[in-house]
């Protein structure tokens, strides 16, 4: 099948800072795909470009096997990082104007039931909070019934409860058989929605493919942490690598049954036993590393 | 162009417009209470125009009838009399321009004191010297009066108020308006839609210059209740000529729009369009006189060719074709300015 989206060696440059250096990737109809990476990783640089916001220093956007036409930016539907919305006007009469921009639409009612809206639907934009902002702003970028939805970093600044509600909703868009790409910072988020990653730094994609590919290739072992006072013994008196992190110590395996009978016959008390599977965000840092990026 | 988009867009800004009731309710106010308040100063017996300091006096508010100066001189008009108890007092007023003339009361002969620097005070030094000297039994100067009905200040003062206004509106609320919406993302939202920068200009540009227009007739229906305008000319062109102003002075607002994200930096352009703009197009007081090159300067306003036709039409019952050529200027500055603000508008910041 013909791929929705191709994005073949794209390059942005400002001044002498490259924000996007030569990345690739294409998105067959229907997947969720997430771009990851720490602030300043090109992540919203990529994403604008293929939008059409920004023009890129080299490279193509292929949409459906062309390069995009006017047509579109009727056939995408943009949620931005950041965006303020004309002012004094209610949540209803500002989805009427986006409609009216479009030729194919939602009706308002789809719109309401899909992203929730019935609440505050009469409300001024600027009178909502932020998690009926982030819905309203879904529910815009969903206007014109789009093939191929960019959502950047939606969840930014909710609740966790704002936070699940939101996946609840973007489940349901995919299970359309939309094309979504996300940018995240939230490995959970990537981890729950998106069936494919690409991880950037610097510019770069440094790793792609499904979450479970990435933490198979890039975080194997299971990590079993126990409060420093169950452990009596030395460090080196067990057979598995120990490592003391402040008032816990941490033991890597590959076979956790293994490890939990060591524990067992040298007589460790497991009362307060966690059992840590790899995760996204252990192949997120092991990746781009622990260093405070700003 | 789909004008269903246009439509849309024209119909959101207007909503936003007239549902901000402090800005709608400020707009009508302003000019309103600026006529009012000329109308008072200038209207009543109460204007002066030159302060005259008197020493020695035990009160500022001084009784004319009791001031012990030449009688010629009190009976002078557009003169306001201020008491200071001894000459450091007045002549420090003086010194800062804040009178215009110090003079000791009592016979004379008179002493008066006046800056160098104030031409108020070489006019008043004037008055107060023939006011000294008998006057001739017969002068060789005849007064004639002006034919026809006269022209009031107000009548004169009125509608350069009145463009002042569109001016500052236009560029504000186009400029102003569209550059803090590409500052804060409201364009770049925009921009992804099928919306065209033409379709958003196009309707930025209609819903002012219908604002302006709407202003104009209520301000001036209820200053007119007030101060009755003599209107030698017709109201239908006096229409006709504000709209080809307001349409020129919108399109200069687009240009200012086309570019740019700093609220800041717009304000100081806006401050250094309207300011001159303001002065040198004859908005409250005539440039006759002036130097050649700053008459000349003016012309690139369009504010100035707005004004000149609209006081043609009402005070010499001026018809369309005889303030053509400022018609003319007025279209072909609107056109430009389009053509500028389309060819540079950017939504991006």
């Amino acid at each position: 099948m013909e791929p929705i989206l191709e994005v073949n060696n794209l390059v942005k440059q400002y001044d002498k800072v490259v924000a996007v250096d030569g990345i690739s990737f294409a998105l067959r109809q229907g997947v969720c795909f997430g771009l990851l990476g720490p602030n300043g990783a090109g992540k919203t640089t990529t994403i604008e470009v293929i939008e059409d916001v920004i023009r890129p220093t080299a490279g193509e956007v292929l949409y459906k096997g062309a390069p995009r036409r006017p047509s579109f930016r009727e056939e995408v539907g943009i949620q931005f990082q950041s965006t303020a919305l004309l002012n004094l006007l209610t949540v209803r009469e500002t989805l009427e104007t986006f409609q009216s921009f479009f030729t194919k639409t939602a009706t308002v009612e789809e719109l309401v039931r899909l992203c929730r809206l019935d609440e505050f639907l009469d409300q001024y934009n600027d009178k909502i909070s932020g998690g009926q902002r982030q819905r309203f702003l879904l529910a815009l970028a969903l206007v014109n019934r789009p093939e191929l939805l960019f959502l950047d970093e939606p969840s930014t600044g909710l609740d966790p409860q704002g936070r699940r509600n939101l996946w609840d909703l973007i489940q349901g868009i995919k299970a359309e058989g939309k094309t979504i790409i996300l940018t995240t910072h939230y490995m959970e988020e990537a981890q729950y929605l998106c069936d494919e990653v690409a991880i950037m730094d610097y510019g770069k994609i440094i790793a792609q493919g499904t979450p479970a590919e990435l933490i198979r290739q890039y975080s194997r072992g299971i990590t079993v942490v126990l409060p420093r006072h169950r452990f009596a013994l030395e460090a080196d008196g067990f057979p598995l690598p120990v490592r003391e992190i402040k008032d816990t110590i941490e033991i890597k395996t590959d076979d956790v049954n293994q490890c939990l009978k060591q524990l067992i016959t040298h007589g460790v008390d497991l009362s307060d036993i966690t059992i840590r599977s790899p995760n996204l965000e252990t192949v997120f840092l092991n990746l781009t590393g622990r260093k405070l990026r700003e | 162009m789909s004008f269903k988009r246009l439509w849309s867009i024209l119909k959101a800004r207007n909503l936003e417009f007239f549902r901000d009731r402090s800005a709608f309710g400020w707009n009508f106010l302003f000019p309103f209470l600026l006529v009012a308040g000329f109308g008072i100063i200038f209207g009543g017996k109460s204007y002066t125009e030159y302060k005259i300091g008197i020493f020695p006096s035990e009160s500022k508010q001084v009784s004319i009838e009791r001031l012990n100066i030449p009688q010629r001189f009190k009976d002078m008009s557009y003169l306001k009399f201020i008491g200071f108890s001894n000459a450091g007092e007045g002549l420090e007023k003086l010194k800062h321009h804040r009178i215009d003339f110090l003079l000791k009361a009592g016979d004379g002969p008179h002493q008066y004191w006046i800056s160098d620097a104030s031409p108020k005070g070489y006019v008043v030094e004037q008055m107060f010297k023939a006011s000294l000297i008998a006057p001739a039994s017969e002068l060789n100067a005849e007064k004639k009066e002006i034919q026809g009905s006269a022209i009031r200040y107000i009548d004169w003062l009125f509608p350069g108020i009145l463009a002042m206004n569109m001016m500052f509106s236009a560029l504000w609320g186009v400029g102003y308006v569209v550059v803090r919406y590409r500052k804060n993302g409201v364009l770049k939202r925009l921009k992804v839609t099928p919306l065209t920068a033409f379709e958003y200009i196009t309707a930025q540009a209609i819903s002012r210059i219908f604002l302006l227009m709407f202003t104009l007739v209520i301000v001036w229906t209820g200053c007119d209740l007030i101060f009755a305008f003599n209107v030698q000319g017709s109201y239908i062109d006096l229409f006709i000529i504000f709209f080809l102003g307001s349409l020129s002075l919108t399109a200069l607002g687009l240009v200012l729009a086309s570019r740019g994200t700093s609220e800041e930096f717009t304000t100081g352009i806006l401050n250094f369009i309207s300011w001159p703009m303001m002065f040198l197009s004859e908005v409250w007081f005539s440039l006759e006189g002036a130097p050649g090159w700053i008459k000349s300067f003016a012309k690139i306003f369009p504010l100035t060719h707005m004004l000149t036709a609209a006081r043609k039409v009402m005070h010499d019952s001026a018809g369309l074709i005889d303030v053509g050529p400022e018609i003319m200027i007025l279209s072909l500055m609107t056109l430009g300015f389009l053509t500028l603000g389309a060819a540079l508008f950017s939504w991006n910041k």
